[in-house]
């Protein structure tokens, strides 16, 4: 029994294998890097798939403008260790373009917008393949995902008509003008990601760690009163409060969560107890039944 | 850390097969619930949802029936895959709809699989389903397989049933020529709970595992001693100050293990070279086994790339070859046609390839073979003779996944087929 992998060098093993696929099977592939850990432990992996290589994907980063400054300078310090190229897709440049418009109101968010920012910024730099750190674990339509998954020409996926993927064989091919999307963390679970971090030592933004913030409650979940981007309501009210993200968007769509949990240990333990899922705490997956899918059929991450 | 004993746990993939009939839904719902992975917030909106339909007990296919289209119509269209862990072991299921015209999505939720559960409803005992559910499982080599023979509530919990399924099982088996290395058979009532998590106390005449217990304890397949297969995906070159000279051949191990010092042979040139550094990261590595992503360097300049295959000189040895043997699952509506070329994708190769030949189709409720056939259609599984342009370093199927599957691409960039090589034509 001793010589069959654990679960982790096992989905380590997966993911190098299709970030090499990736590789080796696109002209122009990048990484979505959110500064979330999932996106951390994609470029991470990478890293270590092509070592002693330097990275062969930059780095996209859509940049809703709502930032938590942490996860800015958390990019920033990585992309010069690893002395990854970058590249920023600014949602504030879609919407003075008139190519989007923005959302008013209390609830509004630019996490929809940045659906065409990400898609303008593809295509301009002519990525015919964008790796993501997404997990099938975390969301319904998320679950029935191809690792290697086709866009057509308007970026749209086509959950219907997926093409079979069998065995670890992935197919690549396309018309001009069409991208994939690769999920090479597809099986990895919440935990195991944390799990991963912990076992490999790897840096996290100080946002995923207990630390003092203004917050206020809107429908039963914390929201971050600073950095100042969602619009309150005159009766919500500002207390400061101890939190953590566990999953981390940008400002108008991230939930805290009350903890204690100041080491990597005890997020582990916290997760393990916890009753609900991460993206409980996401204002996004909020808006609708199948949110998601229809997001991600315009083309979203 | 309370769980630091679960940093070093084993995966074991399954797929399940049944109709919704058979209650695997309920089954399914019950691993995930009782092993505390459905979450409230998940199970608020399944309980919402199933409410809005007016479905009067929660419908736990709604957890993974995430499209549109299947909330919709209530059916399940693609492989789900699933995930939970106990303290013992982490799983990943592929839960494939088990209709007939989904053959095609119980072949893709297989490939992964190194255990199958065929759900068997203890009232109507082995169905025409029962033998295309296993008759696959042991096309795709599927070593390990649980016959779940599920509503024994609803058979007094009967051990004469119970013994009747597994001696008629075993009819089947014989009658279709099928072979796994284990058949486990386990009396179970998914909505009680019997058997499923714990032993159940209405069964004391049956003397094994609960279903969860089983899964838990079950040996994962044992890896060839006999071969090193290293098919290479990427040459590592970083051209770089510190590693000026640095040529790595990155791949994942599909059989053996791997050391430095071993010597190889590089397949299909068949040179000869000694294992120097195997690297993961940026760490080297004492050996590697198989299913492990490693970069290898070697002590002489030879020229590979991505397609060759990386073998221990001595031991068993690949073939290199044009004309294969190949067990065809067709996945699409445009149809097989002798003659036409397709690109075949294989391990880290890639060939045109034309279908000379279909030998027999195989009707997969009675395993009867049909000959004379023109061509195929989605869901049909038969033998065809398959040329291809250039040599492919293959394995028969039955001894390596890796080495011996395949797929077809067609023209129109679509997945059009799966292929397992039987053997040389």
């Amino acid at each position: 029994m001793s010589h069959h992998l654990t679960h982790l060098k096992e989905l380590e093993a997966e993911s190098i294998h299709i970030l090499r696929e990736v590789a080796a099977q696109f002209e122009k592939p990048c990484i979505l890097f959110s500064g979330g850990k999932d996106s951390i432990v994609l470029t991470y992996l990478a890293w270590k798939a092509f070592y002693p290589a330097r990275l062969p994907f930059p780095l996209v980063h859509i940049d809703t403008g709502h930032n938590f400054p942490e996860t800015l300078t958390y990019r920033d310090a990585l992309v010069e260790k690893l002395g990854a190229d970058l590249v920023v897709g600014y949602v504030q440049q879609s919407i003075d373009e008139g190519k989007v418009r923005e959302e008013t109101g209390y609830n509004a968010s630019r996490n929809k917008l940045q659906t065409v920012t990400l898609l303008d910024t593809l295509a301009a730099h002519k990525f015919d393949c964008a790796c993501g750190g997404a997990r099938r674990d975390e969301e319904k339509a998320r679950a029935k995902e191809r690792i290697f998954s086709h866009r057509d020409e308007f970026g749209q996926w086509n959950p219907k008509n997926q093409r079979p993927e069998l065995w670890n064989i992935y197919n690549a091919k396309k018309d001009i003008g069409e991208h994939f999307r690769a999920f090479p963390i597809s099986n990895w679970t919440e935990m195991d990601v944390w799990q991963y971090i912990y076992q490999q030592g790897i840096e996290l933004p100080s946002l995923y760690y207990t630390h003092r913030r203004r917050c206020f409650q809107r429908d039963g979940q914390w929201l971050a009163a600073d950095p100042p981007f969602i619009p309150r309501r005159p009766e919500e009210e500002v207390v400061e409060l101890e939190v953590r993200c566990r999953t981390i968007g940008d400002v108008t769509c991230t939930g805290l969560t009350r903890s204690h949990a100041h080491a990597l240990e005890d997020i582990i333990d916290e997760i393990a107890a916890s009753r609900v899922t991460e993206r409980g705490g996401r204002a996004d997956d909020k808006r609708s039944e199948t949110a998601m899918e229809d997001r991600k059929k315009q083309g979203y991450f | 850390m309370q769980n630091k004993g679960y940093l070093d746990m084993q995966l074991l993939r399954f797929t399940t097969a049944g109709s919704v009939d058979d209650g695997k839904s309920t089954l399914i719902g019950r691993l995930l619930y009782d092993s505390k992975s459905i979450f409230e917030d998940q199970l608020e909106a399944v309980e919402e949802a199933s409410r809005s339909r007016g479905n009067e007990e929660v419908n736990l296919a709604l957890l993974t029936d995430g499209l549109r289209a299947e909330r919709e119509q209530g059916i399940t269209i693609d492989v789900a895959y699933r995930y939970f862990a106990t303290p013992r072991r982490k799983f990943i299921i592929a839960d494939t709809p088990g209709h007939i015209q989904y053959t095609r999505n119980m072949v893709t939720g297989a490939s992964t699989a190194d255990l199958a559960v065929i759900l068997v409803d203890a009232r109507h005992g082995l169905m025409e389903q029962t033998a295309r559910h296993s008759y696959v499982a042991s096309l795709l080599a599927i070593p390990e397989v649980v016959v779940a023979i599920n509503k024994m509530d609803l058979v007094d919990f009967s051990e004469t049933v119970y013994k009747q399924i597994c001696s008629d099982y075993g009819t089947l088996l014989a009658r279709f020529g099928l072979q796994f290395r284990h058949v486990t058979f386990i009396p179970l009532c998914a909505k009680e709970g019997d058997n499923v998590v714990t032993r159940s106390q209405r069964t004391p005449w049956y003397g094994g595992p609960a279903l969860l217990e089983f899964l838990e304890t079950v040996a994962l397949p044992e890896e060839a001693a006999d071969r090193l297969r290293l098919p290479v995906q990427y040459v590592i070159r970083p051209i770089s100050d510190r590693f000026p000279d640095f040529r790595g051949y990155a791949g994942l191990i599909a059989e053996g293990a791997l050391r430095p010092g071993d010597q190889v042979k590089v397949y299909p040139s068949e040179m000869v070279s000694t294992v120097k550094d195997i690297y993961l990261g940026d760490k080297t590595l004492e050996s590697a086994v198989a299913d492990q992503s490693v970069c290898v360097t070697l002590t002489d300049d030879i020229d590979i790339s991505r397609g060759d295959v990386i073998v221990s000189k001595e031991g068993n040895q690949p073939g290199v070859g044009q004309d294969f043997a190949v067990d065809v699952c067709w996945l699409r509506n445009s149809p097989l046609v002798c003659g036409k070329r397709y690109t075949v994708r294989h391990a880290t190769q890639e060939v045109v390839g034309i279908v000379k030949e279909i030998e027999y189709k195989v009707d997969i409720n009675t395993q009867e073979r049909l000959y004379d056939v023109e061509q195929l259609t989605m869901n049909d599984i038969a033998r065809v003779h398959l040329k291809t342009a250039s040599p492919l370093v293959w394995d028969p199927y039955r001894e390596s996944r890796t080495m011996g599957s395949l797929i077809f691409i067609d023209a129109s960039n679509d997945t059009v087929g799966a292929g397992m090589i039987a053997g040389e034509y």
